[in-house]
């Protein structure tokens, strides 16, 4: 085993090949790295973001979901409100038009009543003119015994 | 194992660089023997493990970058994939150990991770294969594993500690690290023996560093070659279970010295 410059040689091909691999080999291989991991932190980063507003939009959908189910809610409610409000107001409209008719007929019953009775009370005055006629055997002059026939007449 | 060679010599081949240096006799030429690599001294360089060392430097290096250059933010491809999970690895790491701003240790741990890896791989080819390759092309020796070879270890283990030296410097000033190796751990009255431990200590590091992947490796390619020496039908029985447990040896030994080498720079940028 001879120490010679062999050991000189090893030195600088040392000190060449370290030059070298800072130079040409380490950095670029660090820097691909780091941006690979910079890549990597940065597509985990956008996957975390994508995640959270999925959650928000699905929250929101939710939210709008309830809203229009409760203004729905309403609506229907307000409907059927006024749908019994109406049947109420047509029941109202109905039974006022159904008394007005039945005390339209009640005074016409009542007129035809009273016609009647004028006429049937003319007729017993005739009726009772001509009895009296017949049994006084005598015309009884109307003019003269108006007062007499029309007493007779009030008080049948 | 080559016909005609004693297991002595066999071994002895096995374990000796491809040496081109200053012989004083041969002048500027290749050793033919260790004996002779040994006379050239200090001028002298281990063509073999230099050559696989920068290779598969190179390799780790073309690799890396090439990934690198491609690199896409969306889903990886296979090889993106695992040169990120090697990348992710060394960042946990370094991370873990070194909580300073510092450009270097990082892109320095992954380089000594994966070069060191590479180069205590290539003890998981067979022993013989890329030996017999050269004889055949009339190169004598070759070593194929670079961290076998002590000059190597210890080259990056000195550019560590060199390290480790600037940055204590440069965190603490020339005086708080003078004071760091002189004041503890027993206060200014027993300062030589506190700067004789200090400094012990010190360069404990990168010869601790360097002497452990020599030995772990240098250890694993000696016994694939005593493995080597046994009849060629026997050697698979102990060949392969070393092979699979030297898996793990070669891939820890890298781990343990990029490891040990962020820790010791984050103990340059520490104060005491």
């Amino acid at each position: 085993m001879n120490m010679n410059m062999t050991i000189l040689g090893q030195i600088i091909s040392f000190i060449i090949f370290v030059y070298l691999c800072m130079k040409f080999v380490w950095p670029p291989l660090t820097a691909a790295l780091a941006e690979r991991q910079k890549k990597i932190a940065e597509g985990l980063d956008a996957a975390d973001k994508a995640a959270r507003e999925l959650e928000d939009a699905q929250q929101s959908v939710e939210a709008a979901l309830q809203e229009s189910k409760a203004q729905a809610a309403t609506l229907i409610e307000q409907a059927n409100k006024r749908a019994s409000q109406i049947v109420d107001e047509a029941k109202d409209t109905a039974q006022a038009e159904a008394d007005r008719i039945k005390a339209a007929a009640a005074a016409d019953v009542e007129q035809e009543v009273n016609r009647a009775k004028e006429a049937l009370r003319a007729q017993v005055a005739t009726l009772v003119v001509a009895g009296a006629e017949k049994i006084l055997g005598a015309s009884i002059d109307v003019n003269n015994h108006q007062e007499l026939v029309d007493k007779l007449a009030a008080e049948l | 194992m080559a016909s005609g060679m004693s297991s002595a010599d066999y071994i002895q081949h096995h374990l000796t660089n491809l040496t081109y240096g200053n012989h004083p006799v041969n002048g500027w030429s290749f050793a033919e023997s260790g004996q002779q690599a040994a006379e050239m001294g200090f001028m002298a360089i281990n063509v073999d493990s230099m050559a696989w060392s920068i290779g598969l430097g190179a390799f780790f290096i073309w690799l890396f970058s090439r990934v690198a250059k491609k690199a896409t933010t969306g889903v990886p491809s296979g090889t993106q994939n695992f040169i990120e999970m090697i990348i992710e690895f060394v960042d946990d790491n370094v991370k873990s150990v070194f909580h300073h701003k510092n450009a270097i240790i990082a892109p320095m741990a992954l380089t000594i991770f994966v070069w060191v890896f590479l180069m205590n791989l290539m003890d998981l080819i067979p022993v013989d294969w890329i030996p017999a390759l050269a004889a055949a092309s009339g190169i004598h020796f070759m070593k194929i594993v670079p961290s076998t070879d002590l000059n190597v270890t210890l080259g990056m283990s000195l550019a560590v500690f060199v390290l480790i030296i600037f940055y204590s410097i440069k965190q603490k000033g020339i005086m708080g690290f003078l004071a760091e190796l002189s004041l503890q751990p027993l206060g200014k009255w027993a300062l030589p023996f506190n700067l004789f431990l200090e400094l012990v200590g010190l360069i404990a590091k990168p010869i601790s560093l360097a002497l452990r992947l020599f030995g772990n490796m240098y250890a694993g390619e000696m016994i694939f070659i005593l493995i080597a020496l046994l009849p060629f039908w026997a050697q698979w029985l102990l060949s392969v279970p070393w092979a699979l447990f030297h898996i793990l040896i070669i891939t820890l030994q890298a781990f343990i010295f990029m490891v040990l080498t962020i820790v010791y720079l984050a103990m340059a940028h520490d104060h005491h």
